[in-house]
């Protein structure tokens, strides 16, 4: 587990070494051009496939996509400008903060606690994290499906089994509450999973002197494992958050585009790809990708220096 | 010291009751997947009595779904898909994390910082340069279409730095001495012993692309070049009301990576944990 946590904060922490060719040894030198050679596909790979579209992306929010055959016209901050005003993007960037309000701080949750009771000696212990684990491997389309089915107002298992009559993801005021719940769900077990690698580094001590002063498991929890535990949980919150702030899946696959609750729920990345690919207006479409860009740069800052007050690193 | 038996039982008991209950929310999804792949329409959206069995275990769903919606080539495309990619990823990603981990060059940290960023950036925003990409090679629809943004991976290449760096100095120092060249260390000394790291990205990369359905929806529009997933989402559109069918084919669909995730369960979890968060 300890790659990942080094993952959380990428960091380049070798020397610097300012290497001239002309004042390299022979040995050096072939040194470096295996290392070259070595890091050459990848480095193409990357500057073609990521670094490419990402000037593009921004080159081409500055136009507008020509209709008919036309050109693309250069609009200068005209598509910011569009968005910014848009409703209908505040919208989706308000949409998309709900969802993660409620999949983040509730699939963290959970997870904690499935994670501290599996951390012990106990019965069918592989067998429950293999079933949380499940969804993890299960394509999102698929089971987007079957929870679109489970919520089906009037044959879902949901309204049959208790006897209610709830429009589960097609009333505006509570579908982005239904779809969270399906993001909880898929996540959790990977949650879990992480945390059971975080409780390991917890020393048993702790436990040991807790118990020999007589605190209850609550209170060992509460005051053991959540503090000690919270490099782990801050490292989830930080990827689940801008995760959750990429929702499409779900959405795309569970909402349909006559629902009624579509306004309330559709997504930054669902709105983005709305304009992208369906009404070809490409760049306005890039435009929104350059401000989740923006936010998610700016969350990952915030999320960094609170990283420095609020865990406790030992 | 009875009471305190009786309660430590008890309190085992509530933790298992507890965690049965979870297990079975995780579960029952699936179940009901299974269960409506198996039943006719009727059964499906009959309310008064709710049928929760089929009355018979019937394959027409299944014999429909699999002759309408080519899903023969659907697992082909998938599968020759997730192959490439980690043939891709693994190969491009060990070269260049053992470079990274382990060999000193001119522009060593520039080049790295690069890995560094595309980690950071969120994906959508390669996806349409990219889609303008493979549609001007006029490849649109194509297998190469499905492989093409994951023939190299900033992640594993990140992955693979960190466990070369982790490997002891001395075994490459004795081949050195040997008289092996940086190729021959490579390969036949490093190479094998990051293994352990190669399969954690290989299982990631694979299932990373099983899940993928913004890139093949819109690269692979046809349904007899894309993947699963994005077939799904193409058969939702089509027949959006008949339930069984759907779920036939949901389940189709998750059926080979489920049962390799079974058999595999510690390479799986263990391969999907090392993303930290990347999935």
């Amino acid at each position: 587990m300890g790659t990942v946590m080094q993952m959380a904060v990428p960091k380049i922490n070798e020397r610097r070494g300012h290497m001239k060719w002309s004042k390299m040894t022979k040995g050096e030198k072939t040194e470096a051009k295996w290392g070259l050679a070595f890091v050459t596909p990848t480095i193409i790979g990357l500057l073609t496939l990521n670094f490419y579209p990402i000037v593009k992306t921004i080159y081409m929010s500055f136009f507008k996509t020509g209709d008919f055959g036309r050109g693309n016209t250069f609009v200068g901050l005209q598509n910011y400008k569009n968005v910014i005003t848009s409703g209908e993007f505040w919208g989706s960037l308000f949409n998309t903060v709900k969802y993660a309000i409620i999949e983040v701080p509730l699939s963290i949750a959970i997870a904690l606690v499935l994670a501290v009771l599996l951390n012990r000696k106990m019965r069918f212990r592989s067998g429950y994290r293999t079933i949380f684990f499940l969804p993890m491997v299960a394509a999102p389309a698929a089971v987007a499906m079957v929870w679109k089915w489970l919520y089906n107002q009037q044959y879902g298992l949901l309204n049959q089994l208790f006897h209610t009559d709830v429009s589960w993801i097609s009333d505006p005021k509570h579908a982005w509450i239904a779809l969270g719940a399906v993001g909880v769900w898929s996540i959790i077990g990977y949650n879990m999973v992480l945390f059971l690698g975080g409780l390991q580094d917890i020393p048993r001590d702790y436990y040991e002197a807790a118990q020999i002063d007589g605190a209850s498991e609550l209170h060992q929890f509460f005051n053991i494992t959540v503090p000690l535990v919270s490099p782990t949980t801050f490292f989830i919150v930080q990827t689940r958050i801008i995760a959750a702030l990429q929702v499409f899946d779900l959405i795309y696959m569970m909402i349909d585009k006559t629902n009624a609750a579509l306004k309330n729920t559709q997504s930054v990345v669902y709105v983005f790809y709305q304009y992208v690919f369906t009404y070809d207006n490409k760049g306005y479409g890039a435009t929104m990708i350059v401000f989740l860009l923006i936010f998610i740069m700016l969350i990952t800052v915030v999320l960094q220096k609170l990283d420095k007050k609020i865990v406790f690193y030992n | 010291m009875e009471s305190a038996k009786r309660k430590d039982t008890l309190t085992r008991v509530g933790i298992h009751v507890f965690l049965i209950l979870i297990a079975v929310v995780m579960v029952v999804p699936f179940v009901w997947m299974a269960l409506t792949a198996f039943k006719t329409v009727t059964e499906s959206t009959s309310v008064n009595p709710f049928v929760i069995l089929p009355s018979s275990w019937k394959l027409d769903n299944f014999t429909y779904v699999w002759d309408n919606y080519n899903f023969l080539t659907l697992y082909i495309n998938t599968l020759l898909m997730i192959l490439f990619r980690v043939i891709c990823a693994v190969l491009t990603a060990t070269l260049a994390g053992y470079a990274f981990g382990r060999l000193r060059f001119p522009g060593k940290n520039l080049l790295f910082g690069l890995v560094l960023v595309q980690m950071m950036v969120p994906p959508q925003i390669f996806l349409l340069p990219q889609y303008l990409m493979v549609s001007n090679m006029e490849m649109l629809n194509t297998q190469f279409a499905l492989v093409f943004p994951g023939i190299v991976t900033a992640f594993g290449t990140y992955l693979l730095k960190v466990s070369y760096q982790s490997l002891p100095k001395d075994l490459e120092e004795a081949a050195a001495i040997d008289g092996c060249n940086i190729g021959q260390r490579f390969l036949f000394v490093m190479a094998p012993l990051a293994r352990s790291g190669m399969v954690s990205l290989g299982i990631f990369t694979a299932v990373i692309a099983f899940k993928e359905l913004m890139w093949p929806m819109i690269a692979c529009t046809n349904t007899t070049s894309t993947s699963l997933s994005a077939a799904l989402a193409k058969m939702q559109g089509q027949f959006s009301t008949n339930y069984p069918q759907l779920m036939a084919a949901a389940l189709f669909a998750i059926l080979p990576m489920t049962i390799l995730y079974l058999i595999f369960q510690k390479q799986f979890v263990e391969g999907i944990a090392t993303s930290g968060g990347k999935l």
